[in-house]
This record gives structure tokens, sequence and C-alpha cells, in this order.
């Protein structure tokens, strides 16, 4: 182990941080010019494949028409996370806790997630409506299950010997429940959210896509119909930049409620 | 033998676990300790040392018998239970670890942990306060974890081979400031371990078990006065009394 003095291992940490970014955004730049290079020798028309210049030049335009769309979708993303985060965090403690409920509910959870969402969005504009709910509850039921899945796993994982040794101090099951089974989740917990956050932002937009005002999924539908491809390729960028700044966030928080993660990994490397 | 002056007292007591096939673990266990006395269990592994400790802590049921401490039948938090591994909370720093017994009985806060900070000089643990137990050594968890179990205010304490993973050096700088700790306000220790050298080093009577079904075997008072300079292992009668145990432990076998 290499001894480093603080500046040294700053200056060596903002180093990895470039290194690691570099060879993702060479190689991006590279399919691009190839994609540019392709677009102007077969003169494909823009209403099929507009070429990465032209969709930089699109979001100049749409720059007025997007703030709306990207809200509504947002909204849409973060209330849904918030909703499946929760449900989640509920569902694993029922699991964890009630040995019957896991055997009866957690097959009903696996099959939840083989039901295509753009069967079952439809059905719940049917059920909610053409508002907020249907686009909620989308986002919501793709967020649950990473949720619950990682949480369980850490709740089965406590060390046994660390509650008998809290019940040893005369801890009752809801302190063990406070003072140990919920703070040895919060990391898995955060863990399988983050999971959930990438999909978020797609589930909104296919929740959109069976009926809505406004959002990301209705411009693109919109400008789909009106041949504005280069305008779709737009969406789908801010839909990926949205995911990865939800991503980024719920990464973030993990990392405040767990600040003894953090303080184990330094150790550890 | 029930000694009614005894702090902790446990009389033909017998613990088997549900087969199949049933397997005795305890079988007829007589002991009593004396209200301040440093007592050690030493015998072969699987001999039931830490699960007649776990008895003791309240956390098994024996399945005949008696156990009691200050003339009471066993109950979780009756006694200041440690067990082998350091098990700190890795959600809480150093103090609030500490401090874990008094959060769970309801003490407020800030006095638990004005009371924490006080002892941590004396725990070689000054200036460690708001650590991470990940970024403690493994001398100083378990420090942390004995000061924790300091901390529950029992006078009974119930030490499952605190020093086990630590390595030899460390572990010999452990009991000696065990016993200085144990000095200051010598409270009423039931120790487990494999160590015989340790045991004697740190006990008033050192209690053998036979392998399992476990049960005391012997009964061996070192009586050299105390505290006890680390160099005491190399003097001749305690050289000889490590003999001794040894020659009954493979005896017992």
């Amino acid at each position: 182990m290499t001894v480093l003095t603080p500046r040294r291992a700053a200056s060596s940490r903002a180093g990895a941080r470039a290194r690691a970014w570099l060879p993702p955004v060479l190689l991006l730049a590279a399919l691009l010019g190839v994609w540019q290079g392709a677009v102007a020798i077969r003169n494909v028309p823009p209403y099929v494949l507009p070429s990465p210049a032209r969709i930089a030049g699109a979001f100049v335009t749409a720059r007025s028409l997007l703030p709306r769309d990207l809200a509504t979708t947002t909204v849409e993303a973060v209330l849904g996370l918030v909703v499946g985060a929760g449900v989640g965090a509920l569902l694993a403690g029922l699991v964890a806790a009630v040995p019957p409920v896991r055997r009866a509910l957690y097959p009903l959870l696996v099959v939840s997630q083989t039901i295509p969402m753009i069967v079952l969005a439809p059905l719940l504009v049917l059920w909610f409506g053409y508002g907020i709910t249907p686009k909620v509850v989308v986002v919501a039921l793709i967020v649950f299950f990473p949720v619950v899945v990682s949480t369980v796993a850490a709740l089965a994982g406590v060390d046994p010997e660390l509650i008998d040794l809290v019940r040893s101090m005369g801890a009752d099951r809801m302190t063990v429940l406070r003072m140990v089974l919920v703070p040895a989740a919060i990391p898995a917990f955060f863990a399988g959210l983050r999971i959930s956050a990438a999909y978020a932002v797609a589930g909104a937009v296919v929740g959109e896509w069976v009926g809505a005002q406004s959002g990301l999924g209705i411009f693109i539908d919109r400008s789909k119909a009106s041949f504005r491809i280069d305008r779709v390729f737009v969406a789908v960028v801010m839909v990926a930049v949205l995911s990865m700044a939800l991503f980024a966030a719920v990464g973030a928080i993990g990392r405040m409620a767990a600040p003894w993660q953090h303080a184990a990994e330094r150790g550890r490397s | 033998m029930t000694d009614p002056a005894a702090v902790v007292d446990v009389a033909s007591l017998r613990l088997v676990f549900d087969g199949p096939p049933p397997l005795a673990v305890l079988d007829g266990v007589d002991l009593s300790v004396a209200d301040g006395e440093f007592v050690s269990l030493v015998g072969p592994s699987g001999c039931g040392k830490s699960t007649l400790l776990r008895i003791l802590a309240g956390l098994l049921a024996p399945t005949s018998g008696t156990a009691r401490v200050h003339g009471e039948p066993v109950g979780v938090g009756r006694a200041a239970f440690m067990p082998q591994r350091d098990l700190l909370l890795p959600w809480r720093r150093a103090l609030d670890n500490a401090a874990l017994g008094a959060d769970i009985n309801g003490v407020p806060g800030a006095v638990a942990r004005a009371r924490a900070g006080e002892l941590f000089g004396r725990f070689g643990l000054a200036g460690f306060e708001r650590a991470w137990p990940s970024e403690l050594s493994g001398g100083m968890r378990q420090r942390l974890a004995l000061l924790r179990t300091f901390l529950l205010g029992r006078d009974v304490l119930l030490l499952d081979e605190p020093f086990g993973a630590l390595d030899a050096i460390t572990r010999r700088d452990m009991y000696a400031w065990l016993q200085q700790v144990w000095l200051a306000d010598r409270r009423t220790v039931v120790f487990v371990t494999h160590d015989v050298e340790e045991a004697i080093y740190l006990s008033d009577r050192v209690l053998l078990l036979s392998p399992r079904p476990g049960r005391v075997v012997a009964d061996i008072v070192v009586d050299t006065s105390r505290p006890r300079a680390p160099d005491v292992v190399t003097e001749p009668r305690f050289v000889a009394m490590k003999g001794t145990i040894l020659a009954a432990l493979e005896d017992s076998r």
C-alpha cells in the first residue's frame, strides 16, 4: 500500500475520475463521427435517420417546447420512485418479518415483473384515467421490485448474533427493528433503488405513450407523427440525461443515508 | 451446591439441543462465583462453555437445572454479555456504539455519551470517539466492545473469548490492560477462553470443563497477588499451574 499525502491522494482521485470518464466519452464521440459520416455518404433522408449535427440543431429549435414535457416526466418519475420505494420498503419488511407472507407473496412479486408494461399501461389508463396517476403507478410497479429483492436479502443477512447481543442488553422487537434491522438494510435499499432509478424515466415515458397531455413520451409521439425524427432523438437524449440524473441523485442520497459505508470502502482501498 | 452468597449460581444445569439426534451440550454443571470474583471457564472446543455463557446472558433457556444471578433466575438484561466477535454496529460511530446499551435502556443520549466519553481514555480509545468501527484496528474494536459491555452498568460481566480473534502480541497487551481495568472497580466476571495462560493470568479461579456434554471437572484457585506483572507467566508457580491445567485438560479427553 502506498502512502499518499492528502494533496496527492486528491489529485490522483481526480486523475482516476478522468481516466474513468475518458473511454466512454471517446467511444461516444467515435460513434457519433461514424454516424455523421454514414448519413452524409449514403445520403440518408433526415425523416429516416437524422445526422447527429441535425439532432443538435433540433435541440436549439425545440428549446422552448421541451421544458414543459420534461417537467411532467420528471414529476412522474420522481413521484413513482418515491411511491415505489415506500411500497418496496414496506413489502420487504413484511416479507422478512412474516415467513408465511414471504412464501405467499414472493412468487406473485416475481410474476408481477413478467407482465410487459406496454400491456399493463393501457389498462392502468382505463382504471385511473388520463391524469398523472397511471404514469406514477407504472413507474412504481417498475421501481418497487429491485428495492424489495435487495432489501429482503439484506434483512435476511443480518447477523443473528448482532440481534442476540442487542436483545441481551434488553431490547424488545421494536428496538431491534429500529437499531439493527433498519440501518442494516439501508445500503441495500438504496442499491436497489438506484437500479430502479435508471428505469423510472423509461417507465414514465411508456405510461405517457398510452395517453397523456404532456411529457417526453407525448413529445416523442408528436415528433414521430410529424416525421421530426431529429426531435425524437432529442427526447431520447433527454430521457437518458434525466435517468442518469436520477441514478446519481439516488446514489448521493444513499451515500448520505449510510455514511459508514463510505468509511468502510475507504478503509478497504 | 447452592451458595447463598454467590452472585452467579448454577446448579445441575443441563442443556440438550433438540435432535434428531438430540445433542447434550451441558450435563450437570454446578458452579458459583462470588461477588467481585474473576472466574475463567476453560475447556476443549465444543465443550459448551460459550453455550453456558449464553444461558447466563438469558439468551438460551436450559433444559433443566437452575442458573441464577443475584439469586434470581437469569434473564436478558441482567448481566452484561460480550460475545466472541466484537459485533460493533457498523452504522454507529465509536461513541454511539459505546452508548448502545444506554440507548436501548432509554438513558438520554447526551448523558449516555458523556458517560461513555469519560471512559475512552481508560480504554485506549481517546480521539476515536467519532470514528466508524471500520476505521478501528482489531484491538481497538475489541476494547470498544468491552467498553460497551462495561457501560451497561451491570455488576456481572460475561465475557466470551473477548481476545480470541487477536494476534498473540495484541492479546497479551489486552489482558494486562483488562486486569488493570477490572481492578479499578472489581466487578464479577465470568470469562470464557481456551487460552490457559490467559485464564491463569486474569483469574481468581479457573474452572475446567469436560468435553461435551460439559460439566465442571476441576476448580483451580489462582492465589497470586494482584496486580500481576506481565512476566508472572514465566514464574515457576505459574508455569506449574499451567502444567496442571493442561494435564487435566488432556486427562478429560
